[in-house]
């Protein structure tokens, strides 16, 4: 029984492969037997952000001449554990992946190592207290976007002493980045005297949670000075807000936000926002580069920190029309 | 008072209360003023961003007076959001009124047949209403998101911003849309007999078909109703923000829709339903949240604070929790008659409803005994 049952495992294993291998070859470039083979397994497709992040590893893989090996998780943590393990019976060189939750990867990552293929995560971290079973961490540094936003927030008012009233509109409350980006503006505003949050409320990164929480700020409290988004889509829905109450977004309340999306650049180029600090999903080249450093065996740093940066209102135009997403 | 009024005092207290906290903790809560030629206040915004909700209870109190359920009613929300902004952003003249008016009558017609194809299931092939919503709650969801790419849509249209942001004589455009809504299923069911053959199905689906009811037709027509309802809900939302979020349009809202409809005193059970307490439920449900953002419960404890409420009118709701509150007090009710006898005593429930919950509550009693 246990034989007939592996035998068929490993057909089924064998029959994946070479379907997976007969799609990779058609799209392929004829990089020959010496082309690093990436296995990328990407959480879904919940977002522009992410579409953005998946085109831009798609592009910078041909571009670079890796053969990439695409698969979607669809949100699902059991979907990514099988994705991995078909790469490591496929035996490819190098496994990449944004896990879709934090803990649970123990088995799976001690079978990558064991195949000896290296592993790199993109966008988000794990937990383990395993060693070694990954090589490095290519993502954003939430804490260090909310500690930029503040930063421009500070130099802005610098000449002022009165004091500034901000209005903060959280992301879904306990994710991440939601956590880090309120930790990072907070630990730069806090080391101002005038400088007070006097409202913070999840607006669960929507823009209908946007401008709802937004409406209730601007009914409750006339004395509002800045208003600090986590992401761009709540800033965009807070606007709707802000102009309904007869206030000019960007004049009368200075908005900050991040992530760096197309309609956010189009606000700010409007002039209804006045700052985004991006959160860069072009992740393609920098994955690429490190792909290769890893695939030869160079010495990589643990932690890597995607390239990002702050937009103002002055940069906006010229930047509109090389925004992807 | 009448009976019907006497239901709805608990709820009506409940949200009495809710005001009269915000009141305290902002002093001009009841504030409205006009700005920009439109009304203007938390009052005004309750009642603004309640609409879609509102208007989804109002769909579904039918569904559950007919024992049925729509999980459905979110991914409908996303599907007609979607179709009316890919429509309206795909158009040679967005800012046309004729764009926007094909734009929403496509929505609500592709949210009628969502609705119908549910009717159908439950109604023609018996498919469990908790099933068969199902379905189209994960597949309409998929949907949403095919038909916008994954992407958020955004439209600059005046004409569909102004469904959300315009105003009737300085009343917001979407506080017309949700008293319209009311008052046209008011006529319908309230001033004809569909009401009645509703509850008479949805109380007992023989009896109402050995009456000589066409109980498929009516679940069916109940269906693509709360249907359309979603799709009209779904084009207030998206006209809001002026964008089509597949994957976050409505969601959720169908658990809210519920919880509307049962504060207001329908019974998941099927039977009576309650037009007014259905209103009266979305408003207080769209107040709680009002009332975390203006009060500034801590995000963290946002949902604690939310369940908390919900529990208390419960609570206040149930005839034989408010008995026991006010047993120890009283209030000139004849003592209850010492047990004569294992076989013979009247059970503690016979005991208390008479005084206490009146017999004009025959909805009212727990499980079929």
């Amino acid at each position: 029984m246990n034989k007939t049952l592996s035998t068929a495992a490993a057909a089924i294993a064998l029959v994946t492969a070479a379907t997976a291998c007969g799609g990779g070859g058609g799209e392929g470039q004829g990089g020959g037997d010496d082309a690093i083979v990436l296995g990328f397994s990407q959480v879904g497709a919940e977002s522009g952000w992410r579409t953005a992040n998946t085109e831009s590893i798609k592009n910078a893989a041909k571009d670079a001449g890796i053969e990439l090996k695409f698969s979607d998780a669809q949100q699902q943590q059991e979907n990514q554990i099988q994705a991995i393990r078909s790469f490591i019976q496929q035996g490819v060189d190098v496994i990449a992946f944004s896990p879709v939750v934090e803990s649970g990867w123990d088995t799976v990552l001690a079978e990558a190592k064991s195949a000896g293929i290296p592993v790199v995560l993109t966008d988000r971290a794990v937990e383990t207290d395993q060693k070694d079973v990954y090589e490095t961490f290519l993502g954003s540094d939430f804490v260090e976007e909310g500690r930029k936003a503040g930063q421009w927030l500070v130099e802005e008012y610098a000449d002022s002493e009165e004091d500034v009233n901000i209005v903060e509109l959280q992301g879904t409350t306990g994710s991440a980045p939601a956590i880090d980006r309120k930790e990072g503006f907070t630990e730069i505003i806090s080391e101002h005297d005038n400088f007070e949050i006097t409202a913070s409320q999840d607006g669960d990164f929507t823009r209908s949670g946007g401008q709802e929480v937004m409406q209730a700020f601007l009914s409750s409290d006339d004395d509002i000075d800045v208003l600090y988004a986590h992401n761009d889509d709540m800033a965009l829905g807070a606007i709707e807000s802000i102009e309904s109450a007869g206030l000019e977004p960007g004049e009368d309340i200075t908005i900050i936000s991040i992530d760096g999306i197309k309609d956010a650049f189009q606000a700010m180029a409007d002039g209804k926002i006045n700052l985004v600090v991006e959160c860069n999903p072009l992740i393609g080249p920098q994955l690429m580069d490190l792909v290769g450093k890893v695939h030869a065996g160079e010495e990589v740093e643990e932690r890597i920190t995607v390239e990002e940066g702050v937009y103002t209102q002055d940069e906006a135009e010229e930047e509109l029309p090389d925004r992807k997403y | 008072m009448s009976a019907q009024m006497r239901r709805l005092m608990w709820p009506l207290l409940v949200l009495a209360g809710l005001l009269a906290a915000n009141l305290a903790v902002t002093p001009g809560f009841f504030e409205i003023s006009v700005k920009d030629g439109r009304l203007y206040g938390s009052l005004v915004d309750i009642l603004h961003f309640g609409t879609p909700l509102l208007l989804i209870s109002l769909g579904m109190t039918l569904v559950i007076a007919l024992r049925g359920i729509d999980l459905s009613v979110g991914a409908v929300v996303a599907v007609s959001a979607a179709l009316a902004c890919e429509m309206i952003a795909a158009a040679d003249h967005p800012g046309s009124p004729a764009t926007v008016a094909a734009a929403v009558a496509t929505a609500l017609g592709a949210s009628a047949l969502l609705g119908l194809w549910n009717g159908f299931l439950v109604a023609v092939l018996r498919i469990q209403p908790i099933v068969a919503t199902l379905i189209l709650m994960i597949a309409g969801r998929g949907v949403a998101q095919l038909i916008t790419g994954g992407q958020i849509t955004t439209v600059r249209s005046e004409p569909y911003r102004r469904i959300a942001a315009g105003d009737v004589a300085a009343v917001p455009v979407t506080l017309v849309v949700a008293a319209a809504t009311v008052l046209l299923m008011w006529l319908l069911v309230r001033r004809t007999a569909l009401g009645l053959l509703i509850e008479a199905i949805g109380g007992n689906a023989e009896a109402g078909r050995l009456a000589g009811i066409r109980a498929t037709g009516m679940t069916v027509a109940a269906y693509t109703f709360c249907g359309v309802c979603a799709g009209l809900a779904g084009v207030v939302i998206s006209a809001n923000t002026g964008s089509a979020d597949g994957n976050n349009a409505g969601l959720w809202i169908e658990l809210d829709a519920i919880l509307a409809v049962v504060i207001g005193g329908t019974l998941l059970s099927g039977g009576r339903f309650s037009i007014a307490g259905t209103v009266l439920g979305a408003v207080i449900v769209q107040s709680l949240s009002t009332t975390v953002y203006t009060m500034g419960v801590p995000p963290e404890s946002a949902l604690v604070f939310k369940a908390v409420v919900v529990f208390l009118v419960c609570l206040l709701q149930s005839p034989r929790f408010r008995a026991q509150v006010a047993a120890p007090f009283g209030r000139g009710r004849p003592p209850r008659p010492a047990p004569t006898g294992p076989g013979l005593a009247p059970s503690e429930e016979d005991a208390v409803r008479p005084t206490a919950t009146g017999a004009d509550e025959p909805g009212r009693q727990e499980v079929p005994r």
